[in-house]
């Protein structure tokens, strides 16, 4: 088993961070993990992804050209990777900045309004954790519970306050996507 | 042990200090600020020595001024900043001192750029600064690796009295994944017989140095290096070995290079292909013992570089023209994707391949015209 996620948004979307909690799940339950960044320029402004693959064997690159599985948190980065989804994948798409729908009929995207959710949570930062739980409903190797416990295990302890709002965002995510997902045949 | 999620770069600056690391002296580049950052923090939490210093020029005679000391001292930087650092890292050499270094490698020439690359091989085996010296070089393909090589830098760089360096590039730097520490060792000063570290007016004097001005002595002090260097290409040679029992063609990369192969030679099995990797952990000394065996049982080699196949030359060396080589390289900064080594693997095996032809050459030809 290896499966390929890309998370890409602007900078300060918790790109990044959305990236890390998969691989904390992913390391807790076992499995094999990558988390590489994009560390251009790009950082400093503008579009941020990273790229982790998880598995159960020695992972090879740990980049990927065409990856089953991505989330796309803002309109440039839906554009992107609506064109590199593998046939058949799963694109789980922040409907609330986007102004458009699919384009591709090959592949699954999941329009989830991660603003709208988050905000309705309360905390409009929560929009990442949205987008999360929304993916898990195309990674079965990960379940809610899993990146409850590396929510859990390893923000740090000055945050623990946050974590049921985290929870409340993952589960919405889940949810809304499970509503949404239509499986392509 | 546990596993915990690990970026490379503050890795290799924990595993040094679990290695007992007493000096640091670094100067910040992209992509392998992270060690400094990690270790300005670290180091005097420890009571241990960190400094930034004015320039790369001046870190690694920092450098060279504590490992005469005998403790166990590193620097870190990145291509331009490790051009810097030759002159100094050539009078490491010639005053047979132990220092250990790491390149996080970046796109070049030049300035170049912050991407991922390969292309200080040959700066880092063959040489780079100036006189007779041959440093040991480890390439590590993982964050584990990492770890692992950096705490063997330090018994390897002591045990030999060289210069042992680290290179990986940007993307091992970046990259999280799960990786297990060594427990924190004793900081332990060995009792060396060579180290300037204070006689107390109890024993001889003891002189470091990299000056022999009689050119007798100085050849002397290169066969002393030699011999070492003889010792070392015996005894320390590692790599790792993958799908290699049956396979009738082998891909030979280090770093990220063979890694990425290691995804291509998995993709070429489920096709039938009977593919291996070998994948060079020690790029100096090199595995030459390694390739000579697989020379006799192969159908053809492909090397996968990201640089213009500065191994390769190492490799046709050890070939010698007995099976086909082939070369797949990316340079600049562009990390060669799985599926781009994959087509180089079914060219090569669906195509009959010439000994006489030059792999630099035809990848040259085909690099042109594929744009």
């Amino acid at each position: 088993m290896q499966k390929e996620i890309i998370i890409a948004g602007f900078g300060g979307q918790g790109v990044l961070f959305s990236g890390q909690v998969l691989a904390y799940a992913a390391m807790d339950s076992g499995l094999e993990v990558t988390w590489i960044p994009s560390y251009g320029p790009e950082m400093r402004g503008g579009t941020a992804n990273c790229t982790v693959i998880i598995a159960d064997n020695e992972i090879g690159s740990p980049l990927v050209k065409n990856p089953p599985l991505a989330i796309a948190l803002n309109l440039p980065s839906f554009d992107k990777y609506e064109d590199v989804l593998a046939t058949g994948g799963t694109l789980i798409v922040n409907q609330s900045m986007v102004d458009r729908e699919a384009k591709r009929d090959d592949i699954n995207v999941i329009l989830v309004p991660c603003n709208g959710i988050a905000e309705e949570i309360g905390d409009k930062k929560l929009m990442n954790m949205v987008a999360v739980g929304a993916l898990l409903t195309a990674l079965p190797e990960l379940t809610l519970k899993d990146i409850e416990k590396a929510l859990e295990g390893h923000l740090p302890g000055r945050h623990a306050h946050l974590l049921p709002k985290n929870y409340e965002a993952l589960m919405r995510g889940f949810e809304t996507a499970s509503v949404a997902a239509v499986p392509i045949i | 042990m546990t596993r915990e999620l690990w970026k490379g770069n503050e890795a290799i600056a924990e595993a040094a200090v679990r290695a007992g690391l007493e000096a640091y002296f670094g100067y910040p580049i992209t992509p392998q600020t992270e060690i400094l950052e990690y270790l300005s923090r670290r180091m005097p939490e420890l009571g241990r020595t960190f400094v930034q210093a004015e320039s790369e020029l001046g870190a690694i005679n920092m450098v060279y001024g504590a490992a005469c000391t005998g403790v166990r001292v590193m620097s870190t930087s990145s291509s331009p900043g490790i051009s810097l650092m030759l002159e100094g890292i050539s009078y490491i050499a010639g005053t047979e001192v132990p220092a250990v270094l790491v390149n996080v490698m970046r796109g070049g020439p030049g300035l170049g750029n912050i991407a991922p690359a390969q292309g200080d091989y040959n700066q880092a085996v063959h040489g780079g600064g100036h006189g007779d010296y041959q440093p040991i070089v480890l390439a590590p393909a993982s964050v584990q690796e990492a770890i692992d090589l950096t705490v063997l830098s330090f018994d390897l760089a002591e045990k030999y009295r060289a210069v042992c360096m680290l290179i990986l590039d940007g993307s091992i730097g970046q990259m999280m994944e799960p990786a297990q520490m060594p427990e924190m060792m004793e900081v332990k000063r060995a009792n060396w017989d060579w180290a300037t570290d204070g006689r107390m007016g109890k024993r001889e004097r003891r002189i470091l140095t990299s000056i022999y001005l009689d050119p007798v002595q100085e050849e002397k002090m290169n066969l002393r290096l030699l011999s070492r260097w003889r010792t070392i290409q015996r005894e320390e040679v590692r790599y790792k070995e993958y799908f290699l029992d049956d396979a009738e063609y082998v891909i030979i990369g280090f770093g990220t290079a063979g890694r990425v192969a290691l995804s291509a030679v998995r993709q070429a099995r489920e096709k039938g292909i009977k593919v291996g990797l070998l994948r060079p952990i020690t790029v100096s000394p090199f595995p030459v013992e390694a390739i000579e065996q697989l020379t006799g049982r192969v159908n053809g080699i492909l090397v996968t570089e990201m640089n213009s196949g500065q191994m390769l030359e190492d490799v046709r060396r050890v070939v010698k023209g007995r099976v086909p080589v082939e070369f797949y390289g990316r340079m600049g900064g562009v990390v060669p994707l799985p599926d781009e080594i994959l087509r180089e693997v079914q060219r090569i095996t669906s195509s009959k391949l010439d000994v006489r032809s030059d792999p630099r050459e035809e990848w040259y030809e085909r690099m042109v015209g594929m744009r």
